[in-house]
């Protein structure tokens, strides 16, 4: 198998685990629908927001939960956000995680929230690094001379 | 800060003055982003707000400002979210719905959350339609048809997209 066959074979192989384990939804895929030659690094661009975005929001809601009082409204407010942006380019487990985090400002429960702010860390952190390794092996593929595979 | 996309190489033949322009408005710069490449592929010249206050503006109903005959702004569709800070999207709907001058703009109200209490009250305020985020290209297909020109269809396209 020649080079590009070879990174073409490795992008699939892992853009189908990348869902099958539920990192990304169909969300994603309608974000790689939306990219073409007028805009050939859409993807790229809304995902750099995401990430932008996110890490200010991870460091919002350290702070507020760190407060002396917490004002739980506004840590909802905040994970809400988190919530919509994560769904909005499918990045479904850190979504999950947020939904759950809700549950525990609504029962404005400190401990429930300290440890879904750690979960939604983790998840986060997880699905950026799978990206920048997508993103990555995307680049080696154009670098080779290959187009990316368009998955079903 | 309104922003208007200038992407004139989604134009798909139609010239400026024949494009719809739809007002969007959205605190998530990913959305945004999202909604700005999704109605531009369905041929539509797009302006962004980030937050009613900011619409409102764009659209002439800011604070101290006389109204805008809309015919000077051409906005075909407003499409926006419900839940900011500040001013709801249900708040900027009803406020575009109370201008003589704006009231014929159609308003489509976009949410994360789907509450049928939520969706009724912006449905009975004058909203033409609600939609569920997040949203994909056949949902913005399918706004085409509100956008009329102020009455006059564009030139019966439909977008075709893809």
């Amino acid at each position: 198998m020649d080079v590009v066959s070879q990174l073409q074979k490795q992008f699939v192989d892992y853009s189908t685990s990348l869902y099958r384990e539920g990192f990304l939804d169909d969300q994603f895929v309608q974000l790689q629908k939306l990219q073409d030659e007028s805009n050939p690094d859409f993807v790229v661009e809304v995902v750099s927001l995401f990430f932008e975005d996110s890490e200010k929001l991870i460091n919002n809601l350290a702070s507020a939960l760190q407060q002396q009082i917490v004002d739980y409204k506004q840590v909802d407010a905040h994970v809400h956000q988190f919530k919509g942006s994560s769904s909005s380019i499918g990045a479904q487990r850190v979504k999950n995680a947020c939904v759950a985090f809700r549950a525990h400002c609504d029962g404005r429960n400190l401990e429930g929230c300290m440890r879904c702010l750690q979960q939604v860390k983790f998840e986060y952190s997880l699905v950026k690094s799978k990206l920048e390794t997508l993103f990555k092996l995307e680049q080696q593929i154009l670098a080779a001379g290959g187009s990316i595979p368009v998955l079903a | 800060m309104a922003s208007s996309s200038s992407s004139s190489s989604s134009s798909k033949g139609l010239d400026e003055e024949e494009r719809p322009h739809v007002l969007a408005v959205d605190d998530s710069l990913v959305d945004r982003k999202l909604i700005e490449r999704l109605l531009t592929n369905c041929a539509c010249k797009v302006t962004t707000a980030e937050n009613g206050q900011r619409a409102l503006e764009f659209l002439g109903l800011g604070d101290g400002q006389h109204t805008v005959d809309n015919s000077d702004l051409k906005v075909n569709l407003i499409i926006t979210d419900y839940c900011m800070p500040g001013m709801t999207g249900y708040e900027l709907l009803k406020k575009v719905k109370e201008s003589s001058n704006l009231r014929e703009i159609p308003v489509v109200i976009v949410s994360s959350e789907n509450v049928p209490t939520r969706i009724n009250k912006c449905l009975e305020e004058g909203a033409q339609e609600f939609m569920l985020k997040p949203l994909k290209q056949s949902d913005v297909k399918k706004l085409r048809y509100y956008m009329m020109r102020l009455g006059q269809p564009c030139n019966g396209m439909l977008c075709m997209g893809r």
